[in-house]
């Protein structure tokens, strides 16, 4: 799976559409999951996970901040990424399938807030990204 | 049997109600056959799908796509009753149509997706729990008579 140049637009696009929403999004996305998939809250045993803690807003914040800088280095996100993939491969171990839980909340959460600019090439593109950044982090792993 | 709180059955039903089946149907099987293009291997027979332009406006697809959210819609009706529902539906994907369970996953979120776009904040966390736990449960069904 590779993104193209029209991807990769795409993906700009409509990150730039989000503009400092994007830490907003974060949280949400991160909360649609808890509740959405239970199991997903077993990474989680030391947070606040009821609605508005501030410990998910934190979360959300850097997995926002993160996704931000994959769009920023979008012709590297491996580059870009490493320590996090580091991270989640020595210390975080989180199960691959969960980076397509959240991927798809992110998406439910984009589509909520922006559903004119998630057109379906533009969904399509943002899906890839998000598998690309799923990809990278887990990369490590064996 | 899978079992639902009365807070979910209102939460389905009553969306539900709200939902224009056809526009629905035919934008959901459409972002499937572009977002995941490889699930356009079970219509090779539907004409032009070679861009989205093309899919979108695809008249197959927009049919195809309300048959299969109006069969969604029975699902709603028997929600104590969804495997047996589909039976017959599971046996005609297996044994006719040859359809990887793993696509009626696929088109699952992507109908959560449609929903997002369409009811906005009214689709709000306990909203998407609930028809998450549909769609998986239809999912579900239909690959129940798999063998």
């Amino acid at each position: 799976m590779v993104l193209s140049a029209s991807d990769k637009t795409n993906v700009k696009g409509i990150f730039s559409k989000m503009g400092g929403q994007v830490e907003n999004y974060g949280a949400e996305a991160l909360e649609r999951m808890f509740v959405t998939y239970p199991p997903t809250k077993t990474y989680f045993p030391h947070f606040d996970l009821s609605h508005g803690s501030a410990q998910v807003k934190a979360h959300g914040k850097k997995v926002a901040a993160a996704l931000v800088e994959a769009v920023n280095h979008i012709d590297d996100i491996a580059g870009a990424l490493s320590k996090l993939s580091d991270l989640h491969a020595q210390k975080l171990r989180v199960d691959p399938v969960n980076f397509k839980l959240l991927g798809h909340c992110f998406l439910v959460v984009v589509a909520i807030h922006q559903p004119a600019a998630l057109t379906p090439e533009v969904h399509a593109s943002l899906d890839k990204f998000l598998c690309a950044v799923g990809n990278v982090l887990t990369a490590k792993y064996r | 049997m899978v079992h639902w709180s009365a807070e979910e059955k209102q939460l389905i039903t009553s969306l539900w109600g709200k939902v224009n089946v056809e526009e629905c149907g035919a934008e959901a099987l459409a972002r499937l056959l572009i977002v995941y293009p490889w699930t356009q291997r079970f219509f090779a027979n539907f004409g032009n799908l070679s861009s989205p332009t093309a899919i979108i406006g695809n008249p197959k697809v927009r049919a195809h796509g309300k048959k299969v959210l109006s069969s969604f819609g029975e699902a709603i009706k028997n929600l104590d009753n969804i495997k047996t529902t589909y039976s017959k539906l599971s046996e005609l994907h297996c044994e006719k149509l040859h359809v990887d369970p793993e696509n009626f996953r696929l088109l699952g979120d992507i109908l959560i997706i449609v929903l997002s776009a369409h009811f906005t904040k009214d689709f709000d966390p306990a909203c998407q729990a609930t028809w998450q736990k549909l769609v998986g449960v239809v999912a579900h069904a239909l690959a129940y008579k798999y063998h």
